[in-house]
């Protein structure tokens, strides 16, 4: 399925993966009472975080994020991925995300999914601002060539 | 157990979540904040789709006095907007922007090419690391 006006989005997919995404973190609330934000979860994996899940459980999840993507791709379909064309912007982007989702409590997951379902002001001040401030970026790095 | 259980069956969908919606493509991901040039709006569908399920989720969860695998229910606090919060998240969309990729695809992409999402990993835990002995 496509969407008239642009070819290359999969609305249908999306959606479909989206619901998915979405019964993960329902589970995670529902089942265990807690937030299926993935900064947080990698934060507390790697013991940076005091408060959160046990150590058995932060890992168990991100198991469970490679085991997906890797059923996915070996049983339904191939997964396309295009990334950087330079190694500085997989290390500069690392680096700026791992440090302002801590400084912001919460990235796509957390607050984007989470956060802004619960119609949390805080997650949805925060969602606004990282897209705003994502379209700001590709903007600025198409405008100094570094449009990929 | 049953807490590790429900964990590990919950970060498989997500993982595969994010594979089926197309969020493991970086380049994609870079699309939807193109809005300016070739825009992809795949990402809103996405999150259209995640937060449906989870407003019912939260619906389901006021009516409950615990989770159904555990004893109490963690979760943050929704109100203080604060410098933090702000700065966090304009940094965070700043490194999205420029790399396509957020927490969730880089770790699940390690799958499908190690090195890059790799590398991106690695900063961005370096990042955490940062943060947590200077702020």
């Amino acid at each position: 399925m496509t969407l008239p006006g642009f070819p290359n989005a999969m609305p249908l997919e999306g959606f479909v993966g989206g619901l998915l995404i979405g019964l993960a973190a329902a589970l995670m609330l529902l089942g265990s009472g807690r937030i299926a934000g993935i900064s947080g979860i990698a934060a507390r994996a790697m013991t940076l975080s005091k408060s959160g899940a046990p150590l058995p459980v932060a890992w168990l999840f991100i198991v469970g994020l490679l085991l997906g993507a890797l059923l996915v791709n070996t049983f339904i379909m191939p997964i396309d991925a295009e990334f950087p064309p330079a190694t500085w912007m997989l290390i500069a982007g690392g680096l700026i995300v791992g440090f302002g989702t801590r400084l912001g409590s919460g990235c796509t997951s957390g607050h984007g999914v989470c956060g802004m379902s619960r119609l949390s002001p805080r997650s949805l001040v925060a969602t606004a601002t990282f897209i705003t401030s994502g379209i700001a970026t590709v903007a600025f790095a198409n405008m100094l060539g570094w449009g990929w | 157990m049953r807490d590790f259980t429900i964990t590990l069956v919950a970060g498989t969908l997500f993982g595969g979540g994010l594979a089926v919606s197309g969020m493991m493509d970086p380049s994609r991901v870079r699309g939807f904040l193109d809005v300016f040039g070739a825009w992809d709006p795949t990402l809103a569908f996405v999150m259209g789709g995640a937060v449906l399920v989870m407003a019912i989720a939260w619906l389901i969860q006021r009516g409950l006095t615990q989770p159904v695998f555990a004893h109490e229910f963690n979760l943050p606090g929704t109100q203080s907007i604060d410098a933090k919060l702000i700065g966090g998240a304009i940094l965070f969309g700043i490194g999205w922007g420029l790399a396509g990729l957020c927490p969730g695809p880089a770790i699940s992409a390690l799958i499908v090419a190690p090195i890059s999402a790799g590398i991106f990993v690695i900063s961005m835990a370096a990042g955490m690391v940062l943060h947590r002995f200077n702020a």
